[in-house]
């Protein structure tokens, strides 16, 4: 059973909007104050590496109910330019920004699950999970 | 337009007034008659009407600066532009009908009239739109402005300990601000110790923290030292989950906490008095 909900990132105060939302539907799961943080500063990560290097693309929330486990996924979606080594990116430190290049590595260690599907010129389709203990 | 017309809708004026209000509000949904009282409703549908006859009249620069105004008090009443619009369609049909029950209009006619109605009040309808737009772009930035003020003080709390609170979101624009008022205020205040209060902020991501360690890292390099205080648990949690190195900064949990540190760092400290009371 999965219900989705979606914002389209094209400015900074989308990457807000994104936020808000996964913060609502963590609440409304049940997950606690610092899985909250977890999961919006999550997003706020995605959302603004779409703004960034993509410029625009789409950030959905999903509801997740597999086997009696209750769930959030965190979808990040952009057709821009992709990425090209993404073994680099998953590294502490790196970033083509002059960034803390902490924000992938770093979701992956703030959620459960985490996957990546980059394919350079075709776009960016990353996937995070938070399971609800 | 047809001088038969606006001499019927100038004495006809109370009639039509009160059957338009009684349609216009079939439109209104809760939230506008519901934050304005049934005077004020009543008073700036007149207002309304007044203007649309105002625009028949050759007093062109009158015109404008009323149309301006009633603009301006309909953004403030928060009454959305589509009910404006619909209020005036709602006005042309009032009136092509009042015509014709009224007899002034054969129903032959009919067409021919309802089309210089709208003739009449099409330009007025874009006016309207146009106002109400630069209204609205105007109150904006307006806003904008007042939010940019608020948006990081630098507040010189006692000698040589300044303290930034800040609360909300923090976008790039804020985040120059805060760099900027940082500079400007250690120097000016000749701040020892700047305390930079994050408790009002709502999500402390990657962005974020890069800002502050470049804004500590300024701060530094004007003689001064920097504090991040009112890291929240659940935010001090995803700090480190992020792999963002804080060591170089003093942090502590609450203001207060920082605020004592920031004494004894500046070789002062907060004593109780005795005998008082
Ligand atoms: N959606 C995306 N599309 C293309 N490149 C991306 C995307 N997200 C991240 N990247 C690349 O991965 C790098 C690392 O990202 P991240 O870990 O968030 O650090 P930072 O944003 O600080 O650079 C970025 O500098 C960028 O080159
Ligand atoms: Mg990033």
């Amino acid at each position: 059973m999965e219900i989705q909900s979606c914002v389209t990132i094209l400015n900074e105060w989308d990457i807000v909007a994104a936020r808000q939302l996964g913060r609502n539907v963590a609440k409304e799961l049940g997950f606690g104050t610092v899985d909250q943080a977890r999961i919006t500063t999550a997003i706020s990560e995605l959302a603004r590496n779409i703004y960034l290097y993509a410029g625009q693309g789409q950030l959905c929330i999903d509801r997740l109910n597999e086997q009696g486990k209750t769930g959030l996924r965190i979808i990040a979606i952009d057709e821009g330019p992709g990425i090209p080594d993404i073994r680099k990116v998953m590294e502490d430190g790196f970033s083509t920004s002059g960034g803390l290049g902490a924000g992938l590595p770093g979701v992956r260690r703030l959620m459960d699950d985490f996957n990546i599907d980059s394919n350079p010129g075709e776009g960016t389709d990353i996937r995070a999970t938070k399971w609800l203990r | 337009m047809h001088n038969e017309v606006i001499a019927h809708i100038k004495s006809r004026k109370s009639e039509l007034i009160e059957k338009w209000i009684d349609r216009v509000k079939e439109d209104a949904d809760e939230r506008m008659v519901n934050v304005v009282s049934e005077q004020v409703f009543q008073g700036t549908s007149y207002e309304f009407f007044d203007l649309i006859l105002l625009s028949l009249s050759e007093k062109d620069h009158e015109y404008k600066n009323k149309l301006q105004m009633f603009s301006e008090k309909v953004v403030r009443l928060g009454w959305p532009i589509t009910f404006v619009v619909s209020g005036l369609r709602k006005f042309i049909h009032l009136v092509h009908d009042d015509l014709i029950e009224q007899g002034v209009v054969s129903k032959e006619r009919e067409g021919e009239y309802l089309e210089s109605l709208d003739e009449w009040l099409a330009p007025l309808s874009n006016e309207i739109i146009h106002t109400y737009a630069s209204t609205w772009e105007k109150t904006v930035s307006l806003q904008k402005i007042a939010l940019q003020e608020l948006s990081a003080p630098l507040i010189p709390v006692v000698e040589h300990i300044s303290i930034m609170p800040l609360v909300g979101t923090i976008d790039t624009e804020r985040a120059r601000l805060i760099m900027e008022n940082l500079l400007d205020g250690v120097v000016s205040h000749r701040a020892e110790v700047v305390l930079i209060d994050i408790t009002g902020v709502p999500v402390v991501d990657t962005m974020v923290a890069h800002h502050v360690i470049q804004a500590a890292e300024a701060v530094h390099l004007v003689g001064a030292r920097c504090m991040l205080v009112g890291i929240r648990p659940e935010i001090a949690q995803t700090i480190v989950n992020l792999g963002i190195d804080l060591n170089k900064f003093i942090t502590t949990s609450t203001l207060r906490k920082g605020m004592e540190k920031a004494l004894e760092m500046t070789n002062r400290k907060i004593v109780e008095l005795e005998g008082v009371n």
